[in-house]
């Protein structure tokens, strides 16, 4: 149920968000998703890959700050109020969400949703309750 | 501090080497101090051409040392003094008066060279005794002295006053680690004399071998010669499972035993009886009220051989001189801050290097790479405090980053007293050069 992100820190200055892509083209990682916080001076980079490990440890090895986080990917029907009736889910069921972004699926009637939350488990169970469609890590890595 | 108790081989807190001087009230002590000072001011104002031209240049007299109050008209003494001086000019006593010479690493230049009459010996001999009472060392311990035997005055100044308590010395001298280890354990050492990094060079090493370090018989540990913190403190006894004593000394003054602390912990006793402390302005050379942080002062007002008038230490530090809980009365110094060439001063406030790693290492516990950055931007200072991100301080989620960076910026205010800016940089973004001078960039031009 559960899918692996891994979290990079990125100065914020000129040409390092493309060395993290160039250190991950190299080596035939396939990005599947992402989102950038940022603030003035430094953001947090935020990945789903096809090779997890292999992205963690070849940026560690060029030299970056990398974690590993894991996170929920939720399908939802892609038209207005799709996004809407999960996190009215997780509201009804009291589940505080730490971040989210989401992309449309290549076919073009789903979209996926990356949920963070400070407690994965009770988010898991109250989403699954409503039989809204938790997406096995699997599907978003060979996506 | 409550670790002393949990150890079963315990040190006794309560013993004093030489209760007497080391408890005079105050009255006594300053009477004591005033007859050996003027003495002492006498003798080189005779005797070292270095002090003559220096009185002569203030149009002062020995005579006109009167009370302890009129130390501040003293001047100075400077490494520079004694680099000028080399090797003899300094010295009090003709050479056939001085029975040992000892030498400080000369890290630019040439070396400094330091004497000592029969009397300095054993004046030293009874300090060293004093600190290492205090320390909890006893005529039943196995003194393990790991600091080199040469020129530099450590290891003989430790040697001598183990002995003088009537603990058994091994004069092991310093590296081979692994021979230390095997001499510790098969003759059962109870008290390691070594430097704090090289404590911890041997739990590394013990570590590696996995043996046990309660299996040894090591209680005590005096560790001096280099400034060492309050977490290095923690770090060696939790894996040394021993006692970790602070000591302070410098071979100008004499070597190791100008201080030393007790049980106690709470700062290290100065041997007022032989050496008069005052904290100065690093700046200004102005003396600072009682419990100012600013450069330590040292004078000799026994030595023969080799006597120093208001030495210029460079090290940063505090003085207190309320009643200690042991019973002694001399002041106590604080663990040393940093040099006064490593300080800076931001918008007035004097700032070390060494508060920032303090407060880097308590609020994360852990020592990240950092670089400090002084800009003016207008006619005000701006301290800037960049921080190399690990795995420890980084965190997914926005908000806990930030709270980590404000949780750092409030604690460095709090014990700075001036507020500073913290970025976080990517881990290798700055250059890997030893020593401190390297991570400090003053774009103010002043």
């Amino acid at each position: 149920m559960k899918v692996q992100q891994i979290s990079i820190f990125i100065e914020n200055k000129t040409g390092r968000l493309a060395e993290v892509s160039r250190v991950l083209g190299e080596q035939g990682v396939n990005i599947r998703a992402l989102s950038l916080a940022d603030t003035s001076d430094f953001g947090i980079l935020r990945l789903i890959v096809d090779q997890t490990e292999l992205a963690r440890e070849v940026l560690k090895k060029e030299g970056f700050t990398v974690s590993k986080t894991e996170v929920i990917a939720v399908e939802v029907p892609d038209r207005p109020l799709g996004l809407h009736s999960i996190l009215d889910i997780l509201d009804q069921g009291k589940v505080n969400v730490e971040y989210m972004y989401a992309f449309v699926e290549r076919c073009g009637e789903n979209a996926v949703i990356i949920f963070r939350f400070d407690n994965l488990e009770e988010a898991i169970r109250v989403l699954t309750a409503s039989n809204v469609h938790v997406l096995p890590g699997e599907r978003i890595y060979g996506m | 501090m409550d670790t002393v108790e949990q150890i079963s081989n315990a040190p006794e807190k309560g013993r004093i080497w030489d209760p007497v001087n080391e408890c005079l009230d105050r009255q006594e002590l300053e009477a004591l101090q005033l007859e050996r000072l003027r003495s002492t001011v006498r003798r080189v104002f005779d005797k070292v051409p270095c002090y003559q031209d220096k009185f002569s240049l203030l149009g002062l007299q020995a005579g006109d040392i009167r009370s302890l109050s009129d130390l501040a008209k003293l001047p100075f003494t400077t490494k520079e003094d004694l680099r000028l001086n080399y090797p003899y000019g300094m010295f009090a006593v003709p050479l056939k008066e001085v029975v040992r010479i000892h030498s400080s690493s000369g890290t630019t230049g040439k070396p400094t060279v330091v004497g000592y009459s029969r009397r300095d010996l054993q004046t030293w001999t009874d300090i060293v005794a004093r600190f290492m009472t205090a320390a909890g060392v006893t005529e039943e311990d196995i003194v393990h002295i790991a600091f080199g035997y040469g020129l530099f005055t450590g290891a003989f100044g430790l040697h001598y006053g183990a002995e003088r308590i009537g603990a058994s010395v091994i004069p092991m001298s310093s590296g081979n680690t692994e021979k230390q280890l095997m001499i510790m354990q098969d003759y059962r050492s109870t008290a390691l004399v070594c430097t704090p990094s090289y404590a911890l060079t041997m739990a590394d090493k013990l570590a590696r071998q996995g043996t046990d370090p309660a299996s040894l018989a090591l209680r005590i540990g005096l560790f001096g010669a280099e400034p060492w913190s309050e977490e290095m403190r923690r770090e060696i006894e939790s894996r040394m499972q021993i006692i970790a004593t602070d000591n302070y000394g410098l071979s100008e003054l004499m070597g190791p035993g100008v201080a030393g602390e007790c049980l106690y912990r709470c700062g290290m006793h100065i041997w007022e009886d032989h050496f008069i402390p005052e904290i100065i302005d690093p700046e200004t050379g102005e003396v600072l009220p009682e419990g100012s942080i600013g450069e330590l002062v040292l004078t000799s007002i026994s030595k023969e051989a080799f006597p120093m008038l208001r030495f210029r230490t460079r090290d940063i530090t505090r003085l207190n001189y309320s009643k200690c809980d042991c019973g002694r009365t001399h002041v106590r110094m604080q663990k040393t801050m940093g040099r006064t060439d490593d300080m800076l001063i931001i918008k007035g406030v004097n700032v070390f290097p060494s508060q920032i790693e303090e407060v880097l290492f308590q609020v994360e516990g852990c020592e990240p790479h950092y670089q400090l950055v002084i800009e003016r931007v207008g006619n005000m200072d701006v301290l800037g405090v960049q921080v190399e991100v690990n795995e420890k301080i980084f965190f997914d989620e926005m908000k806990k980053q930030r709270a980590f960076v404000d949780r750092v910026e409030k604690r460095l205010a709090s014990i700075l007293g001036v507020g500073a800016k913290v970025k976080l940089v990517e881990p290798t973004s700055m250059p890997r050069h030893e020593g401190k001078a390297n991570r400090i960039i003053d774009k103010r031009h002043l």
